[in-house]
């Protein structure tokens, strides 16, 4: 078997395995179908709401997308801010760390009630508050981290502290980033689908998973979720392949 | 006869919670163009100080230090460094790694000619046919020579080398230190090595300056007469022998574990 192909077809034999299981599962103990649903039921589900999921589908994937990408400016420009200044992280660690352990599902009554009626706007603010954390504490441990040496070499010669952030900080600490920015990809989703379902406004695969709830519809809820899987693992993914591209070099050769 | 670096009179102290620490009293070092001095002392005892404050990365409190006649001020293009870490750039190629003063410093080179030239150094260091492969892919010893070329590349007047060796199994280090008498023959320089190896010193350089335990002052001075460029055998007579004795002498009294009127052993 070629190594391409065993990097596919071995995770693809493992889901298989799994629906195999989650089948039987149900089967075994019997269970109708306004309790669980099995793999074989989602097929139904999915013919029947198809064009639901696919405009839901892409409301929550933009929302998601455009959060997280606020969250990964914010981030990085917060990580350098506390990367760069003693003081400033000082200052701001506690706050930070305060400000990630509210549990995200309070912050949603707040913020549907402060921006009434926006529900783009609201949704996309979840997901970039739930994800800038990992990024910014990534981006300044990354930068606070660089050996004075590396610094010194380019100092030593003249650079200026631009020159230094651009040729060696910023490359340096990519790995770092792309590392915490796989965590932020789901985290972002977490904080859409949040908004979604706490605060119901009919967008989103949240809204869709909600109605599904309401009708004891457990093929469709189950539909969902497995929806909201396939589009993590697709946006996870994109980062891997970004990863590979600008930080490939962290990779070391295996064995 | 204007020497390269002097160093004059040079004091410094770190400002610590429990008041300041002074590293550098009284230092007073010259090294003539082409020069290669070693410093020698106690751990701890202000050498890295040293080096940052001939690269212009800090200002002593005291006293001067002045390149070419010129008194140091701040960075100035023309100084290499290499340290103990290699620290080459890991996700560049070592030719890219090399090339990297050169991104920073003016230079009249074209970039053919500057590619060139790293190739000619690093096929001086024995690194020919290593140019495209990354930091991760070298030994530690094959770092340390790329790390060399770094510091090489845009024709510094100084060369400042901080323990460069001092992470290195003992055979490495002595193939690099013959390394080193290699380039200096075809890439002279002026150089400053901080080292705590004895050997090390009097293999490399011209004159050892044996510093004070802290805070540090110029205790002793050897010059190593030498002829031409030397090989491990030089190591071993009885010349050598003397050299190493006295300089082990010296470090015990820096250290504080012998009195000065001592007579060497």
């Amino acid at each position: 078997m070629t190594k391409q192909l065993r990097a596919i077809a071995v995770p693809m034999i493992a889901i298989v395995i799994l629906l195999i299981f989650w089948e039987w599962l149900v089967w075994f103990k019997g269970w109708p179908r306004f309790k669980m649903a099995a793999p074989s039921d989602l097929i139904p589900a999915y013919q029947r709401h198809w064009d639901l999921f696919v405009t839901m589908g892409w409301q929550t994937l933009w929302r998601t997308v455009l959060g997280l990408f606020l969250a990964v400016i914010f981030g990085t420009l917060l990580g350098m801010i506390m990367g760069f200044s003693r003081i400033m992280r000082d200052a701001l660690y506690p706050i930070l760390v305060g400000f990630n352990a509210i549990p995200k599902a309070t912050v949603v009554p707040i913020v549907a009630l402060m921006f009434v009626g926006q529900h783009d706007f609201n949704t996309v603010l979840l997901a970039f508050m739930i994800s800038f954390f990992p990024i910014a504490v990534s981006v300044s441990i990354g930068l606070s981290t660089l050996e004075p040496e590396y610094r010194d070499i380019l100092r030593s010669l003249g650079a200026s502290q631009a020159t230094i952030f651009w040729k060696i900080a910023l490359p340096k600490t990519l790995p770092e980033f792309f590392g915490a920015l796989k965590v932020a990809v789901t985290l972002a989703f977490i904080g859409t689908n949040l908004m979604e379902i706490v605060s119901p406004h009919g967008r989103g695969l949240g809204a869709l998973f909600d109605s599904g709830r309401t009708n004891s519809d457990f093929p469709l809820m189950f539909a969902v979720l497995i929806a909201l899987a396939f589009l993590g693992i697709v946006l996870y993914y994109i980062v891997v392949a970004l990863e590979k591209i600008f930080a490939g070099w962290a990779e070391r050769a295996p064995g | 006869m204007t020497n390269l670096i002097d160093i004059k009179g040079v004091r410094h102290a770190y400002q610590t919670d429990s008041g300041p620490l002074p590293v550098l009293d009284g230092l007073e070092i010259s090294v003539p163009e082409g020069g290669f001095v070693a410093v020698v002392g106690p751990s701890g005892c202000g050498k890295s100080t040293l080096t940052r404050l001939i690269a212009g990365l800090m200002k002593p409190d005291a006293g001067e230090v002045w390149l070419h006649g010129e008194r140091v001020k701040g960075p100035r293009s023309t100084v290499g460094m290499a340290f103990q870490n290699p620290v080459l750039l890991e996700w560049r190629t070592i030719l890219k790694n090399v090339l990297l003063p050169l991104e920073i410093v003016p230079t009249k080179l074209s970039r053919t000619q500057a590619e060139e030239r790293a190739r000619f150094l690093l096929a001086l260091v024995g690194l020919e046919g290593f140019e495209e492969k990354r930091p991760s892919e070298l030994s530690g010893g094959m770092r340390q020579r790329a790390s060399l070329c770094r510091a090489l590349i845009h024709q510094p007047d100084v060369l400042i080398l901080d323990e460069p060796f001092g992470a290195l199994d003992a055979f490495t280090r002595e193939d690099l230190w013959q390394t080193m008498h290699k380039v200096k023959e075809r890439e002279p320089f002026t150089g400053v090595l901080i080292t705590h190896d004895l050997r090390e010193s009097i293999f490399l350089a011209d004159q050892v300056v044996v510093l004070s335990g802290r805070p540090a002052r110029t205790q002793y001075v050897l010059d190593i007469p030498s002829s031409g460029p030397r090989t491990l055998e030089d190591l071993y007579t009885p010349e050598a022998a003397e050299q190493l004795n006295i300089l082990r002498h010296q470090i015990q009294i820096a250290q504080g574990r012998a009195q000065p009127e001592d007579t060497a052993p």
